[in-house]
């Protein structure tokens, strides 16, 4: 019997070549659209899903729009449970035009790549950057896109910072998994603090960030309250969470849109049910007077059912398979044109998981109404139906 | 010229209600994201238009881009402040008000923090932007800790209330009043005296400065002025162009993403509308042949049944369109990524989205039908008869 | 009243006081009225009536496909009014073979996969199903058309496949709803050929609803029904 309904389930559907084509096109157009949209989703998060679990981040509580003192450094460094501390500014400057966005900090060159092994750079470079004021480091992905080599002079135009600043790349960092970021320029605080001390002397030694490193990922919550007691009261009282936590800050700030594009992404399923449904019904309808006459001859409800069910599945599991299949080369692609907004674009294994069930219930929810129906209508009506 | 009745097109989809729903259901749901997102750039544009007049000068310091980034010291400011063209109001006060902007740091209603602009200003401030008007409370008392509150905060975040206290710079800031900006941004504000303000967060220079201009024209000339003189460096626009530009990265996105999931979905209702055509044309052949054979053209068949497809598609666009008119009770509140700070906005539905709409429906109907409707045209009348 | 028609005299069908109606837009629109009769195993009995006469809905009844409003059809002893669809599904596998006018054939499925069929019913193993089809389709005249698929074939034959389907169970009893509809005089013939040597060789009991004259000759007995009643038998001269 088994045998049977799928025998029928994958002959069925040939019956029709145009009509099971479209439909097919029209479930892999679907399948493929919720892959790269729960990417997109997934992009959004790749910066909380990279974090660390022993990482913090020390910022001031008012929000990140307000420094706090170079001086909190060695304070911070004699917290029972921190291995070591780092800082950075966030430069936010121009280069060549404002369309050229990449992520610019200012870094304490002693301490910063310690604190962040998974930006591999090669020793000689990382010393090159430490000698060199005016040195910088770029990941390979931004290096790549504007072409940039060790050794070039990259010139930013400041914007939080006013001025002109020029760099020289002394070194380029690789990622150690493929969910770090290879997005970001670094440059010398020391550089940034001098340029300051021309500009006005009430902005020297401040610090946009402190990136602390722990020594057990689950004495994070312990550190944070200890550091965060330590400066209570001061003229800048510091906000320490983890650095998931942190990220995870800016995903919910634009919460209202990744929320939106989830959102859209079940409306496009919610689209090809309806096709699917619509295919599936009307296949249903044409066969009424086959599916009568195996009632006829003793065929109990649930095999007209299973056929109906076996048929919906087979069209739709295959179509999401080449969805998924596609899926792949077109989030590279997609990948390549939003890399300044989402350095990491990859496909992960639970949205392909997704794509799947999203294709079991295209399946299944297609075959309710039109197996419902086929069971139900009499026989006698059935086999009096004219085609 | 003889004409396919349109009872009889209209009665034909009546009669296949299932296959009728769906195909005009998946319709509904392309026309009505489509819509939505229209109405959403509609209403983050009437956002940003309405915040902000042609004749208030918005002044901060030059490539900042944004008033957070800004910093006008004293110096500057008071050169600015002695430029000519400042208009006065009825009792004389200049139209004038030196502000610093700064985020801090809020809890949504529902959990999760948002940065929120916390402006510091002057009483001066509600003249000069009419948009703005009180409704519940008073203005803060310059010099105190007190703090006037937009309405969008008030109804998105917690502890933000009427007789409520706020914690921050180590003060306790009283909310007195809430104020209501229209669609503006200014809703999505707090308001506080500016020195007091800046001596809490310890700032000792400005963010921007907003005068009104004594006569619209005269924008060009005070632009040039300022920003010839060697003493400032600063940027000087039209208070609207300003906020404008704050969003252009926003609005960019929304539009990009919203085409782009737009023609996604409506491949996928043109195929639905595909599908459902072709089976009409072949399950009605015989008819066809029948209605040719008694003298209808080639011409009317193809006409009579894309005006099925197009009703089809009509259906479902009216469809989707009414749902969407109902997310104008939603409103959206999300971060501006230029400015970092919260904005809110909503889905404003237009006369233009209107038509646009449904011309999208009826386009994909088109697509949908034009093929089967071809295919039914060319049958011929031997073959279309013989069938069974 | 028991009619003899013909080879035994052991009653397989027993029609008791069976009437039908039909209930449209809150009218009574009755079909049948006091059908009372027997069919022996072996007859090969024709139905003949206008349209609107009810022998139709008559074979329905007899088939188990729908049940009586008064009465009680009762086939091999069991009054099948008393059986609930799946137990009356059951019973039409095992005790009714179909011949349709459209054949209702499954076009994705062989010859012989459609013969196969009602076999699938059943528990025997699908080498014996093979065969038992096989040797229905040899029966029927088609052993060397057995992977052809219905759109290969032509009316006459698509016919003799539904006939081989009707028989390869073993039935009590083939029911056949007008099953020279489609065809032309010749196919008729040879089908009509067919469903006689069936009775006579193997001893089919046969009911047949038809139109044709021609096919109500080759039974061996005919009744007429107009307005829902049956006439008396008439028994074919041979």
């Amino acid at each position: 019997m088994l045998a049977l309904i799928l025998r029928c389930a994958l002959r069925n559907p040939l019956r029709h070549r145009l009509r099971t084509t479209l439909t097919v096109a029209g479930i892999v157009v679907a399948i493929l659209a919720f892959g790269l949209l729960r990417t997109v989703v997934s992009a959004w998060y790749a910066g909380a899903d990279a974090a660390s679990d022993k990482r913090l981040i020390t910022r001031n509580a008012i929000s990140l729009a307000f420094s706090m003192p170079l001086a909190y450094a060695e304070r911070i460094r004699g917290v029972e449970g921190v291995t070591g501390v780092s800082w950075a500014n966030w430069f936010g400057g121009i280069y060549i035009d404002a369309r050229n966005f990449f992520p610019q900090s200012a870094v304490d060159a002693e301490t910063y790549f310690s604190l962040y092994p998974e930006f591999v750079l090669p020793e000689e470079q990382l010393t090159a950057f430490r000698r060199d004021r005016r040195g910088a480091v770029a990941g390979a992905k931004l290096a790549a896109r504007y072409g940039w080599k060790v050794g070039d002079v990259i010139p930013i135009k400041g914007t939080i910072y006013p001025g002109n600043y020029e760099f020289v790349l002394r070194g380029i960092y690789h990622g150690a998994r493929s969910s770090t970021d290879e997005n970001q320029f670094l440059f010398q605080w020391e550089f940034l603090n001098e340029r300051i001390k021309q500009l006005s002397m009430a902005r020297v030694n401040q610090i946009g960030v402190f990136l602390v490193g722990i020594d057990e990922p689950s004495h994070a919550a312990a550190v944070s309250k200890r550091i965060d007691e330590t400066f209570r009261n001061s003229l800048a009282e510091t906000l320490t969470e983890t650095e998931k936590a942190f990220q995870l800050s800016f995903v919910a700030m634009t919460g209202t849109i990744v929320n939106a594009i989830q959102l859209v992404s079940y409306v496009i399923i919610l689209i090809i049910m309806a096709v699917m449904a619509n295919t599936m019904a009307m296949s249903a309808r044409e066969r009424t007077r086959e599916y009568a006459t195996l009632k006829a001859l003793g065929f109990r409800g649930w095999v007209v059912a299973s056929l109906i069910y076996a048929e919906s599945m087979a069209i739709a599991l295959v179509a999401g398979g080449i969805g998924i299949a596609a899926t792949g080369p077109a989030a590279r692609f997609v990948g390549s044109k939003l890399d300044a907004i989402f350095p990491i674009f990859n496909v992960s294994p639970g949205t392909i998981q997704q794509q799947w069930a999203a294709a079991l219930v295209i399946g299944i929810t297609s075959a309710l109404i039109p197996a419902r129906r086929a069971v139900r209508v009499k026989i006698i009506d059935g086999l009096r139906q004219v085609l | 010229m003889k004409r396919v009745p349109l009872s009889y097109i209209w009665r034909n989809l009546a009669t296949r209600k299932l296959t009728t729903v769906f195909t005009a259901g998946g319709m509904a749901l392309v026309v009505f994201v489509f819509t939505a997102v229209l109405m959403l750039e509609a209403g983050l544009r009437s956002t940003l238009v309405d915040t902000g007049r042609t004749d208030n000068v918005m002044v901060i310091r030059a490539a900042s881009e944004t008033e957070i980034q800004s910093v006008l010291d004293l110096t500057q400011s008071a050169i600015v402040s002695t430029q000519p063209h400042i208009a006065r109001d009825e009792s004389g006060r200049e139209l004038l008000s030196k502000e610093s902007v700064v985020l801090i740091s809020l809890t949504k209603k529902g959990g999760g923090p948002a940065n929120v602009s916390i402006r510091g200003t002057h009483e001066i401030s509600l003249s000069l932007r009419p948009q703005v008007k009180l409704v519940e409370g008073r203005m803060f008392r310059p010099g105190s800790s007190e703090i006037v509150v937009g309405r969008s905060i008030r109804d998105g975040f917690e502890g933000v209330a009427l007789g409520q206290s706020l914690r921050f710079a180590r003060r306790d800031w009283q909310v007195v009043g809430i104020f209501d900006a229209g669609k503006t941004g200014f809703n999505s504000e707090l308001w506080g005296d500016a020195e007091q303000m800046m001596q809490s967060f310890r700032r000792t220079a400005y963010s921007s400065i907003l005068f009104q201009l004594d006569s619209a024209s005269a924008f060009d000339a005070v632009k040039k002025s300022l920003q010839d003189d060697r003493r400032l460096t600063v940027e000087v626009k039209r208070e609207n162009q300003f906020y404008a530009d704050q969003s252009k990265v926003m609005a960019g996105f929304i539009s990009i993403l919203g085409m782009t999931l737009s023609i996604i979905f409506s491949i996928g209702a043109i195929i639905g509308a595909m599908i459902t055509m072709y089976a009409a044309v072949a399950s009605r052949t015989a008819e066809i042949g029948t209605l040719r054979a008694i003298g209808f053209r080639r011409g009317n068949i193809l006409v009579a049944f894309l005006i099925e497809s197009l009703l089809l598609s009509l259906c479902g666009g009216l469809a989707g369109l009414l749902a969407a008119s109902a997310m104008q009770l939603v409103s959206v509140s999300t971060m501006n990524w230029q400015t970092f700070s919260e904005l809110a906005f909503s889905f404003t539905l237009t006369p233009r989205i209107v038509v646009t709409s449904l011309a999208f429906s009826l386009f994909m109907g088109f697509l949908g039908g034009v093929l089967p409707a071809w295919r039914a045209a060319r049958l011929k009348i031997v073959d279309a008869l013989r069938s069974n | 009243m028991s009619d003899v028609t013909g080879t035994g005299d052991e009653v397989v069908i027993h029609l008791n006081h069976v009437g039908k109606h039909y209930v449209r837009g809150g009218e009574i629109v009755p079909v049948l009225a006091d059908i009372h009769f027997d069919i022996l195993r072996g007859d090969f009995l024709a139905l003949m009536g206008p349209s609107g006469s009810g022998k139709s809905t008559l074979l329905n009844l007899i088939a188990g496909l729908d049940q009586p409003s008064s009465g009680q059809v009762i086939i091999d002893g069991v009054d099948i009014g008393e059986l609930d669809d799946t137990a009356l599904a059951d019973w039409r596998a095992a005790n009714i073979g179909f011949i349709f006018q459209f054949y209702n054939l499954m076009p994705v499925l062989s010859a012989l996969e459609n013969v196969e069929l009602p076999l699938q019913l059943t528990n025997l193993p699908a080498r014996e199903r093979r065969e038992r089809a096989l040797t229905a389709l040899e029966l029927v005249g088609l052993g060397d058309r057995v992977k052809h698929y219905p759109s290969e074939l032509s009316g006459g034959q698509l016919q003799r496949v539904a006939i081989a389907r009707a028989i390869v169970s073993d039935p009590t009893l083939l029911v056949a709803d007008e099953p020279t509809g489609d065809l032309d005089r010749k196919s008729g013939e040879e089908v009509l050929a067919l469903m006689q040597r069936l009775n006579e060789t193997l001893g089919k009991t046969i009911i047949m609803v038809t139109h044709d004259q021609k096919a109500a000759d080759a039974a061996h007995a005919v009744r007429h029904l107009e307005k829902g009643e049956l006439s008396a038998l008439v028994i074919n001269q041979r």
